[in-house]
């Protein structure tokens, strides 16, 4: 397949990992953090831990949708659910997420509710103008990834006058959250260097993390999510780090420029404007960290449309995905991790997503790590 | 007194079902002259053999001695119609694969329907023309059914289930010894057809793509097989969850380990190129048309060289082996080098969000 087995070459990586071998220093350890659930997921799915040396260590990042989404706006959705007449709309992975007392939309859907599972907000609008005698809110959710697919689905249900429709909206930012990780101090000392996000980079562009760089004084280097363009990042971060440089690198030059998709950051801007404080599970409350309707078309936002007071969320008191989504933690490091917790029981988002760091750990763990676990 | 009509004797005038406009209704299922109309000018002539025939309750015939096999199966997949086949199709191939990967004979079938009111009769006609296909196409009959309707709303158009019985030739030793450390594992050809062309089809998720469904029935590959080696350890067709799920079912059943290599699993370009647009694994998607075998390490070569001689069996690759290290999982070597465990399959496949 052109342009997919290129970037999956065994020959090309074991020569990437010997250079890895030759250029990383005995006397560092180097502690990488690939922000993106979907590194963490490729770096799995293509054994990359086994190719590298003992003093490269990858540590999971929060930027997984599913995983940092708090508790208290899955039992929202929950809530929106379960009223009459509503079918609520979602992405797949969200629905088996746990939210207070492991209740879940896949629960919900059971008791009666009408959740359904779509692939793209085309076919939340869809079904809205096939059942006008029902409310249809899509559950978006995930970073500048799925913004911009929103924020046309509004555009859309205004030109159209889809008043059946509405929006519960939780998209969120990356380099807010990137930000933020490395405000607090014992993550900050935890990590060298970041493997940048790949299609989130897309939307924002590059630039948009060079302050975060200057500022913490930190190697970005951002990433295709094929595993030869993980080894290629890989080899950079630590190159800038032996050099004591910091700063954004792009490696994901095929699809990622400085200024990102000026098209698409339009139509964000048209109909989303970003919020005062949002929480995210792990990270807690961060200030400007995600986006609401504006506005211009708050007549489409669910929040508005059918307010719910929400008793805060409870997590499962034994769950690490709070540490895990800050990288301070690894999934074994997790009582619950494999025992109870499985991607088939769910207690954390973590263990959900094909993006969480439990999953990817339990879906294709070392062999050795699962079985001193 | 009643009345006795004189005269000459005249056979009641039938009417014909409309195959081309009709659509099935709750008489069609009610026991009364409608369901036997079905029956008559539908099953009975599509299925046509001596022991529908005999109209009675249940199918009679002789058994030799020694061992047999049975299965069944139940199809509720959607669409009913699809790249390659239909549900028909499916269900009459699906039982004869189980039957034939215990090394059997299939002899006979059995069906049973769960029709939906409103489904069509041109639908029903086409998916039991292609049953029929299929039967004789693997020198098998249905000879017994059942039909059921349903209430608009409470099916899906429909349900079919078939059983199926077959025997396993006295010199065929399948499923006798579990497999060995250092046993090879075989598949016959290229892996997720089924599966992604069903997913092109599915409502919400519509795409162009030339794939089609890979149903068929195996026992004939699987009969040249056993021609070669007639102690070949286990054999399976990996439909639902894919390759990876019947790796690890045996690893549960046998107590084994195994280990795959990546390069040597065949996938389609097409197909390959279809998962990572949905971001999905082909070693979870669907077959319909493929094998998996354990044989011994000394008889591997030359299972291999004869499934490449028939024509279902061109791409057939041996993929890795049963492990000596007792690791107690399906570990894959990654095209790329590294290594990684398969484990099953979790839920459904979804497409990842960003």
């Amino acid at each position: 397949m052109q342009y997919i087995s290129e970037f999956r070459d065994g020959n090309t990586a074991q020569a990437i990992a010997k250079l890895i071998k030759n250029k990383a220093s005995m006397e560092k350890h180097y502690r990488l953090m690939e922000f993106c659930g979907g590194h963490t997921h490729a770096i799995h799915r293509y054994g990359l831990p086994s190719l590298l040396p003992a003093n490269v260590e990858m540590i999971h990042g929060p930027g997984c949708p599913v995983c940092v989404l708090p508790i208290t706006r899955i039992d929202y959705a929950i809530a929106l659910a379960m009223m009459p007449k509503v079918i609520l709309c979602s992405y797949g992975d969200m629905l088996r997420v746990p939210g207070t007392n492991q209740r879940s939309l896949l629960k919900a859907k059971a008791d009666g509710a009408d959740v359904r599972m779509v692939y793209s907000v085309n076919d939340a609008l869809q079904i809205a103008r096939d059942n006008p005698q029902h409310q249809v809110i899509f559950f978006a959710i995930g970073f500048e990834t799925t913004t911009p697919p929103t924020a046309v689905a509004l555009i859309i249900a205004k030109k159209e006058k889809l008043m059946n429709f509405s929006v519960f909206c939780n998209h969120v930012l990356t380099p807010v959250a990137m930000e933020s990780l490395l405000q607090n101090e014992e993550s900050n000392a935890n990590l060298d260097g970041f493997v940048g996000p790949a299609h989130v980079s897309i939307i924002v562009g590059s630039n948009a993390y060079h302050d975060v760089a200057m500022r913490y004084k930190k190697p970005i280097v951002i990433s295709g999510f094929e595993p030869l363009d993980l080894m290629h990042s890989i080899l950079l971060l630590i190159e800038q780090i032996n050099a004591n440089q910091y700063g954004v690198e792009n490696q994901y030059t095929r699809a990622v420029n400085a200024d990102g998709n000026v098209k698409s950051q339009q139509i964000i801007n048209q109909t989303l404007s970003i919020r005062d404080t949002f929480e995210w599970r792990g990270l807690g409350m961060i200030a400007n960290s995600a986006m609401k309707i504006n506005d211009a078309y708050q007549e489409f936002d669910a929040e508005e449309r059918f307010p719910i007071n929400i008793i805060a969320g409870e997590e499962h008191k034994a769950c690490e995905c709070s540490a895990i989504l800050r990288g301070v933690k690894k999934p074994k490091d997790c009582k619950l991790f494999a025992k109870v917790c499985t991607p088939e029981n769910p207690f954390g988002s973590c263990m959900v997503s094909s993006e969480g760091a439990c999953a990817a750990y339990y879906a294709y763990g070392n062999i050795v790590e699962m079985l001193t676990t | 007194m009643t009345d006795i009509i004189e005269g000459e004797v005249k056979n009641k005038p039938r009417t014909k079902l409309n195959f081309k406009q009709g659509k099935i209704e709750m008489t069609h299922g009610a026991g009364g002259r409608a369901m036997h109309q079905l029956i008559e000018q539908l099953f009975l002539a599509a299925f046509d053999n001596p022991w529908l025939q005999q109209k009675n309750d249940q199918a009679c015939f002789n058994v030799d001695s020694g061992r047999m096999v049975m299965t069944t199966d139940s199809h509720v997949i959607s669409p009913i119609f699809f790249p390659g086949g239909d549900i028909g199709m499916l269900a009459v191939n699906g039982t004869i694969n189980d039957i034939a990967m215990a090394g059997a004979i299939p002899l006979y079938l059995t069906a049973g329907f769960i029709l939906e009111e409103g489904l069509p009769l041109a639908d029903l006609q086409q998916i039991v023309f292609s049953m029929a296909a299929a039967a004789k196409q693997a020198n098998t009959a249905i000879i017994a059914g059942d039909t059921k309707v349903v209430e608009k709303g409470k099916g899906d158009g429909i349900f079919i289930t078939t059983t199926g019985i077959g025997k396993v030739p006295n010199d065929i030793l399948v499923n006798m010894q579990s497999p060995q450390p250092g046993d090879k594992i075989i598949l016959s050809g290229d892996i997720g057809d089924h599966g992604i062309a069903i997913m092109s089809k599915r409502e919400n998720l519509a795409f162009e793509t030339q794939i089609i469904s890979d149903t068929v029935s195996l026992h004939e590959l699987v009969a040249t097989m056993l021609k070669i080696d007639p102690t070949i350890r286990c054999m399976r067709d990996p439909t639902r969850g894919g390759l990876a799920t019947t790796l690890n079912e045996w690893i549960n059943q046998y107590g084994i380990s195994i280990e795959i290599d990546e390069h040597a699993i065949p996938v389609k370009e097409s197909v390959k190129a279809a998962c990572e647009l949905l971001g999905i694994d082909p070693l979870y998607v669907a077959n319909e048309g493929k094998l998996v075998a354990v044989c011994k390490s000394d008889a591997a070569t030359e299972i291999l060289a004869a499934m490449h001689a028939h024509p279902l069996g061109k791409k057939a690759a041996i993929i890795g082996e049963v492990s000596h290290n007792q690791h107690g999982f399906v570990q894959m070597k990654t095209i790329f080098g590294g290594k990684r465990i398969v484990d099953w399959l979790v839920g459904d496949q979804l497409p990842r969000i960003c």
